[in-house]
């Protein structure tokens, strides 16, 4: 063992690109069936080696020097000029070999799941390799050295969501919610490549003053301690640092990607897609690109402590926000969107409330984002496995799966619990370090906040469970619903037994950043206000969603207004529409429209029926006559002649 | 002497001119333009005589435009031959047909 494991840690990402290519340029034409074979082999290659790779990268006779970053394999890429190269490569750092796992993790999960759960679908090959693609995409995110190799994969990686949302791409519904994730994401992006330019211009003029043996774009440099005091001393004509509208510029696209209020109306509408691909991307690794990408860049947003209470702020209000939503929601892929937003919020206000002095929120937030991929996975297979069964996806039309889904019942069950924060499961020890930063930073908004947040998502998560499997079926479909097969099952089992598990690594000894963590293991204090919030909400949804199901109308007829509002998600999908239509398209699109028809295709078709009258008016002296022609030449033999006896004169 | 020569030279030509850009018919064109031939070539002996007598370019290059001619004569007649055989007449103003 040694050297060679991080030496090959580009297979990771590379495999799947191979397989990519392979599956969908050779096989898919071939055999669909064999297309989606090779490609779920080939991630279950890629999670061979990532876990390879992390057991070398984590264990303890390395751990002690090699815990730092790593970069084993580098190419040149682009070359602007001397001194700004942006090379492709491979970084190796705790939170990269984290993500490696969970990415290959999941995607392997998903790719099998999938080929039961996609079985006779049109376009089985076409669905594996869009899955190929993301998963070699977010595997390139993960592990880029440079801002620059990031933002290429980010893209990708927004594509191929893209692409898998409107897979079913006959649905006119599909087609406008991949279109609205696409711009959505993409509008979000703008801020974010604005960032990159502003940190690499600057970065390059910095460059040229502080020697760190890294390029301008590289996170070695941006992260060098030297070169952040330059970048401190930099500000704007009014007097704002530089610094941070280049980090509120970059949190923008985080923000997109990961779906932060007010960014977050393309999340909800992305499940559209074929569940399992909400399990992959808009659940465990696509949406949490954000919230890493903020941690990778976390020692310089640290420098700026304004852009991180922005930051905290934004994400405490997005888990309250999307916490609310989620439980009036029936749809089932629907809450689960909700809770994710709402647990990328806890992640985000989590890293909000870090600081390198004290890092407990960055290990928190990454802590959480490796318990939520597993267990939101499982809660969107689980939910998966319920809509294959019962062809719906309202939770109003399901009911009694208790008897006739088993396993599915009892590995959604875990999961709710995950989610919920109860003991054992792995949601209850990180999010009992969120709520600890919290605490012991002395921030007491964020605290109460994640606690009613926690209560809240206990509530809606075992609202849908209650009402999927307790009680009587509703429907005709729910009461003949099946288990699913084996290769569905797996998964679930799988994943059920990660939930259980994860919550007892010890998670801080391999992931932290600046000063060692003060305490370690589980705060009273905040363990059990936590669990007696989740118990409240468990409870409570106990008592409403199972039974006679009267008490949830009163409720919602007593609240009014209120209860429409949020049910109708706060409006906010009207106030984009009515900017987007009243104002941007009427004041904006349409004259650039009148002016594009008019003015520019108006000049382009002048100049052609210009010369369309000049030609044919020029055909008039063509006669056809040989007589007429010779005349000509003559008279114009002659007038050269005269001119040039001219100007020969004239000269002498 | 050269002077009447070239004079006689610049009538031959001017006539040819004339026939080419005002005759109807294709055999008299053929004769302005033998005119016009038959003015270089006046051209060239007369020029050869007066101006470089050791040398005698301008009389082989005449006795070449004059086999050039011929030949040309040769393959416009025939062409002509052909023509009038679909036509019936030699009009030059009719020949338009390549214009439509």
């Amino acid at each position: 063992m040694g050297e060679w494991i991080t030496n090959s840690a580009w297979l990771i990402t590379a495999l799947p690109l191979f397989s990519f290519i392979i599956v969908g340029l050779f096989l898919r034409p071939l055999n669909e069936k064999l297309a989606a074979g090779v490609a779920t082999a080939s991630i279950g290659l890629a999670w061979l080696s990532s876990l390879l790779l992390a057991s070398h990268y984590f264990s303890a006779e390395v751990s002690a020097e090699a815990q730092k970053t790593l970069i084993p394999w580098t190419v040149e890429w682009l070359k602007f000029q001397e001194g700004v190269t942006v090379n492709f490569g491979v970084l190796l750092d705790p939170i990269s070999v984290m993500m490696l796992v969970v990415v290959t993790t999941v995607s392997f999960l998903v790719h099998f799941y999938s080929l039961s759960y996609m079985h006779g679908e049109s376009g089985y090959g076409r669905y594996f390799t869009y899955l190929n693609l993301f998963t070699f995409s977010m595997l390139g995110l993960v592990v880029a050295p440079n801002i620059f190799q990031t933002y290429f994969f980010w893209e990708l990686v927004g594509v191929s969501s893209f692409l898998l949302i409107g897979f079913y791409y006959q649905k006119p519904s599909a087609v406008a919610a991949s279109k609205k994730a696409f711009i959505v994401t993409r509008f979000a992006d703008l801020g974010f490549f604005i960032g990159i330019l502003i940190l690499g211009y600057f970065g390059f003029k910095i460059s040229g003053e502080i020697q760190t043996g890294s390029q301008p774009l590289d996170y070695a440099f941006l992260t060098h301690p030297e070169v952040l005091k330059a970048f401190l001393n930099l500000h704007l004509a009014n007097g704002n640092s530089l610094l941070a509208l280049a980090l509120l510029l970059v949190f923008m696209g985080a923000a997109g990607k990961s779906a932060m209020f007010p960014l977050h109306i393309w999340l909800p509408d992305a499940m559209e897609g074929p569940t399992p691909v909400s399990a992959l991307i808009h659940a465990a690794t696509m949406v949490v690109a954000g919230v890493y990408l903020v941690a990778r860049l976390f020692p310089v947003f640290s420098t700026v402590p304004d852009v991180l209470t922005v930051i905290a702020g934004i994400g405490l209000f997005t888990s309250a926000f999307a916490a609310i939503i989620a439980c009036t929601q029936d749809d089932i892929k629907r809450v689960l969107a909700f809770s994710t937003l709402s647990q990328l919020g806890y992640m985000m206000f989590s890293l909000g409330l870090a600081t390198m002095a004290e890092p407990l929120g960055y290990t928190a937030s990454m802590f959480h984002l490796f318990t939520h991929a597993f267990f939101k996975a499982l809660l969107f297979l689980g939910a998966g496995s319920i809509i294959h069964a019962v062809h719906s996806n309202d939770v109003w039309e399901m009911g009694g799966l208790k008897k006739k889904m088993p396993i599915t019942h009892i590995t959604f069950a875990m999961a709710v619990l995950a989610i919920a924060g109860i003991w054992p499961f792995s949601g209850f020890f990180s999010k009992d370090e969120i709520l600890a930063t919290a605490l012991h930073g002395e921030h007491y908004v964020h605290f109460i906040g994640g606690l009613l947040v926690a209560g809240l998502t206990a509530f809606y998560m075992a609202r849908i469970y209650f009402l999927s499997f307790w009680g009587k079926a509703r429907t005709e479909k729910s009461s003949h619903a099946h288990e699913s097969s084996w290769v569905m099952l797996a998964p679930l089992g799988f994943l059920a037994l990660l939930s259980l598990t994860t919550g007892f690594i010890p998670f801080a000894e391999f992931v932290k950043i600046g000063a060692p963590l003060q305490q370690e293991g589980i705060d009273l204090h905040v363990a059990i206000p936590g669990t007696l919030m989740a118990l409240l909400g468990l409870s409570l949804s106990a008592w409403m969603y199972t039974g006679t199901l009267n008490v949830p109308k009163k409720i919602s007829v007593a609240l009014g207004q209120f209860y429409v509002a949020i049910k109708n998600k706060f409006y906010v999908d009207e106030v984009y529409s009515f900017i987007t239509h009243q104002i941007i398209f009427r004041f904006v699109a349409a004259p650039v429209a009148w002016f594009d028809r008019n003015v520019v295709d108006g000049g382009v078709n002048l100049t052609g029926a210009a010369m369309r009258g000049w030609s044919s008016a020029l055909t008039l002296i063509q006669t056809g006559q040989l007589q007429t022609y010779l005349l000509w030449f003559v008279f114009g033999t002659v007038t050269a002649s005269l001119l040039l006896w001219g100007i020969f004169l004239g000269m002498v | 002497m050269l002077r009447q020569i070239v004079l006689l030279s610049l009538f031959l030509f001017s006539t040819g001119l004339y026939g080419i850009l005002t005759r109807r018919s294709s055999v008299g064109l053929f004769i302005a333009i033998e005119m016009m031939i038959n003015a270089a070539i006046i051209n060239f002996v007369a020029f050869n005589r007066f101006l470089a007598p050791s040398h005698i370019d301008g009389q082989v290059m005449g006795i070449f435009a004059m086999a050039l001619a011929a030949a040309e004569v040769l393959v416009g007649m025939a062409i002509l031959v052909m023509l009038f055989r679909q036509r019936k007449n030699t009009d030059i103003q009719s020949m338009n047909s390549l214009k439509h």
